[in-house]
């Protein structure tokens, strides 16, 4: 058994300062599902109840995160990103050391293991950028469930290394053709499996969207990362950060880091959206940060969703793959109107500029949707002082964007090998 | 108000003020069973729908559910998700829907027209100028089915004020209190789901959906419809003298796209015998 402290109790203690039993944040949660899916719903509602007091399963689970995942993640001073700004002490919570390499893990070896609990055989997911398909097809090979994961068209394309790693791990990989396909249609197409397949299947939802109570089953599942976060800033400044950003797609890295500061008014909450092409473009996600977001009632409950009049849902568009989905967590859109968490937008052309000064100064790789997080400090770091302290989660490492970045950059030596490489794979296929 | 250029009265032939219920068990048709077909507006275009309508009236069906399209229609299965997504795709809009919706209310007044849409169309026109809307129009019933009861009280008041009948769907999985509660809310009528998953897909008639049926009546207020998976005339008369309406939607599609308004025609000669 390894050294790793936290328990259920320091979790709970995190994840219910945020969590609510009702299922509703201000204006925005709720449950609106098709009938069927009720006795689904049910049954999970009750699950989740009596897990959220078994010390036995979350010893479990804090076992797979420490001897499996490798939890927990460090903190990195960033004293090269540090001195190149001359501002804000910058700290990074390293989620790209999780296995897999992204926060994902925590919330599918969670789901997965209460889907074991139930007596399910088989679990499903929606993927966006690939890390929540691989983290689930992982979970599900660990403790030994089938898997199915539902994918865009367009994000396959966009991230086909994971869905090699999926398929090897063991998974069915289904690719959604229609509507944008992208996130959004994978969870339709996702649901449309559930409401067929409930008796023996547990829908793993990867992100703090989606009918209640999946928002509280996923923060409580990332709420990990805020308390290291807090623990180990403690420990090294003796004090509290100025400020904590993550990047927001649905929201669970964000709401995983948030959580333990959540309480703490004089630690400032960022989440940083995908600006696409920017304000005005029509191609962008940021629905906050824009105020181009409008509540409505779409994949099973309420929130702010990038909509048209008639309440059909706009398309999405960012470099990053994990981060175009139409609607945000109800709870960060509730702590948004509340004030309690601040949202910004980096454009792609910020977060590929970002991710070049990463790279130099700190020799890190954060994925294309961690760097938003980056992005946006970096926009407000000209405001800190030396007396600040930020915290950037790097929600995940960015080997999977190889191909994105290369293109961003205009990487003419690796469109080279490509092409070499394409050739060779023709010319051995003859 | 003012639609299409229209002063809408609320006096509409099949009007909603004779209460849909009413019409379904007290009507003259003569039937074993009534049928209500369906039509995904604006797919693959409004004068099709128009025509299938007709096709509707001639061959005795009695009720008509006319979809509002949207843009994640979580309960359809794939035909009617591209049909919705075709719609859209072409332009349809909530207003051209409401427009033709008063135009086949009528030019068809041996038909009782019902909407179903999803939760977020109707919220974002507004919920009560919607269901008002409906009314004045002569739309009877509204299924919506991420519209959770439970969740949509002011839908649900908002249709008892303006009478038009909220219909509210149960399934084998819904428990019989659950059952009761549903049975209670339900306007006009209550909508069985055969089957569990999505639209479209087969469903096999047998003992089960027989025992699901007696529950339900045994529970049930209301009249009942039993859909999902309703493909040939057998499947209708499996559901003779157990069911009040049968509900026959993504076969007519899938008729329509393969055989044209001519295979309409024919399909529905075999579901409802002259």
């Amino acid at each position: 058994m390894s050294e790793y402290k936290t328990t259920f109790q320091t979790i709970s203690a995190a994840a219910e300062a945020l969590v609510k039993d009702d299922g509703y944040y201000g204006n925005y949660g709720g449950s609106f599902i098709p009938e069927i899916l009720v006795p689904a719903f049910a049954e999970i509602k009750e699950y989740f109840e009596a897990i959220k007091q078994d010390e036995a399963f979350w010893q479990e689970y804090c076992s797979l995160l420490a001897d499996y995942s490798g939890r927990p993640t460090p903190l990195t001073y960033a004293d090269r990103l540090t001195e190149y700004f001359g501002r804000a002490k910058i700290y990074i919570k390293r989620e790209d050391l999780n296995h897999t390499g992204a926060h994902k893990l925590n919330n599918a070896l969670g789901q997965v293991l209460l889907a074991k609990k139930m007596g399910k055989t088989r679990v499903i997911a929606e993927t966006g950028a690939g890390q929540h398909g691989v983290a689930t097809a992982t979970a599900a090979a660990k403790l030994g469930l089938s898997a199915t994961i539902y994918m865009g068209r367009e994000d396959m394309e966009r991230q086909y290394s994971n869905v090699f790693w999926m398929k090897r791990l063991g998974a069915e990989v289904i690719a959604v053709d229609y509507g944008s396909r992208t996130l959004k249609d994978a969870i339709n197409e996702a649901l449309r499996d559930w409401v067929s397949s409930f008796e023996t299947t547990h829908y793993v939802l990867g992100t703090a969207s989606g009918a209640h109570p999946f928002p509280a089953i996923v923060s409580y599942f990332q709420a990990v990362i805020g308390i290291e976060a807090k623990e180990q800033i403690l420990r090294v400044e003796g004090r509290l950060p100025s400020w904590v950003y993550a990047c927001v797609g649905g929201g669970s890295n964000a709401l995983g880091v948030f959580q333990a500061f959540y309480p703490h008014e004089n630690v400032g909450l960022v989440g940083v959206e995908a600006g696409g092409q920017g304000k005005g473009s029509g191609r962008h996600a940021a629905r906050i940060a824009y105020g181009e977001g409008k509540a409505g009632v779409a994949q099973g409950f309420k929130t702010l969703f990038l909509q048209n009049n008639d309440g059909q849902m706009n398309d999405t568009y960012s470099l990053a793959a994990g981060l175009d989905y139409v609607g945000v967590s109800p709870i960060l859109a509730d702590l948004s109107e509340r004030g309690r968490v601040r949202f910004t937008a980096a454009t792609d052309t910020e977060v590929v500029e970002a991710l070049e000064i990463i790279m130099k100064t700190e020799g890190l790789i954060p994925a294309l949707e961690s760097t938003h997080a980056f992005a946006g400090a970096f926009n407000d770091i000209t405001e800190s002082s030396g007396s600040d302290i930020f915290i950037i989660n790097m929600s995940g490492r960015g080997d999977k964007d190889i191909f994105n970045v290369a293109e961003g950059l205009h990487d003419d030596e690796w469109k080279a090998f490509i092409r070499r490489k394409a050739r060779q794979f023709e010319n051995s296929a003859r | 108000m003012m639609m299409n250029g229209k002063h809408l009265s609320g006096e509409k032939p099949g009007s909603s003020k004779i209460r849909l219920a009413e019409q379904i068990t007290g009507g003259p048709s003569g039937q074993p069973i009534q049928i209500m077909t369906h039509q995904i507006l604006g797919y693959p275009d409004f004068d099709t729908n128009y025509e299938m309508i007709r096709l509707f009236q001639e061959s005795g069906a009695r009720l008509v559910e006319l979809q509002l399209p949207f843009s994640e229609p979580i309960a359809d299965g794939p035909v009617f998700l591209h049909a919705n997504q075709a719609s859209l795709a072409s332009g349809t809009t909530t207003k051209q829907c409401l427009e033709f919706a008063e135009r086949v209310v009528t030019d068809f007044p041996g038909l009782s027209f019902l909407f179903m849409t999803y939760y977020n169309v109707v919220i974002q026109y507004g919920i009560e100028e919607f269901v008002k809307a409906c009314a004045a129009i002569g739309i009877q019933g509204l299924i919506v089915p991420d519209a959770y009861p439970e969740e949509s009280q002011e839908f649900m008041e908002a249709c008892r004020k303006h009478t038009v009948e909220p219909i509210l769907i149960v399934t084998p999985y819904t428990s019989s209190e659950r059952l009761a509660y549903l049975s209670a809310e339900t306007g006009g009528f209550l909508y069985c789901a055969a089957r569990k998953g999505v639209t479209g897909t087969k469903t096999s008639f047998g003992k089960e959906t027989e025992a699901f049926i007696t529950r339900v009546r045994s529970i049930a207020k209301t009249p009942i419809a039993v859909g999902f998976g309703i493909q040939s005339g057998q499947d209708v008369r499996f559901l003779e003298g157990k069911s009040d309406i049968a509900i026959i939607g993504t076969q007519l599609l899938t008729v329509l796209e393969q055989e044209g308004l001519s295979g309409v025609r024919r399909f529905l000669k075999t579901i409802i015998p002259a």
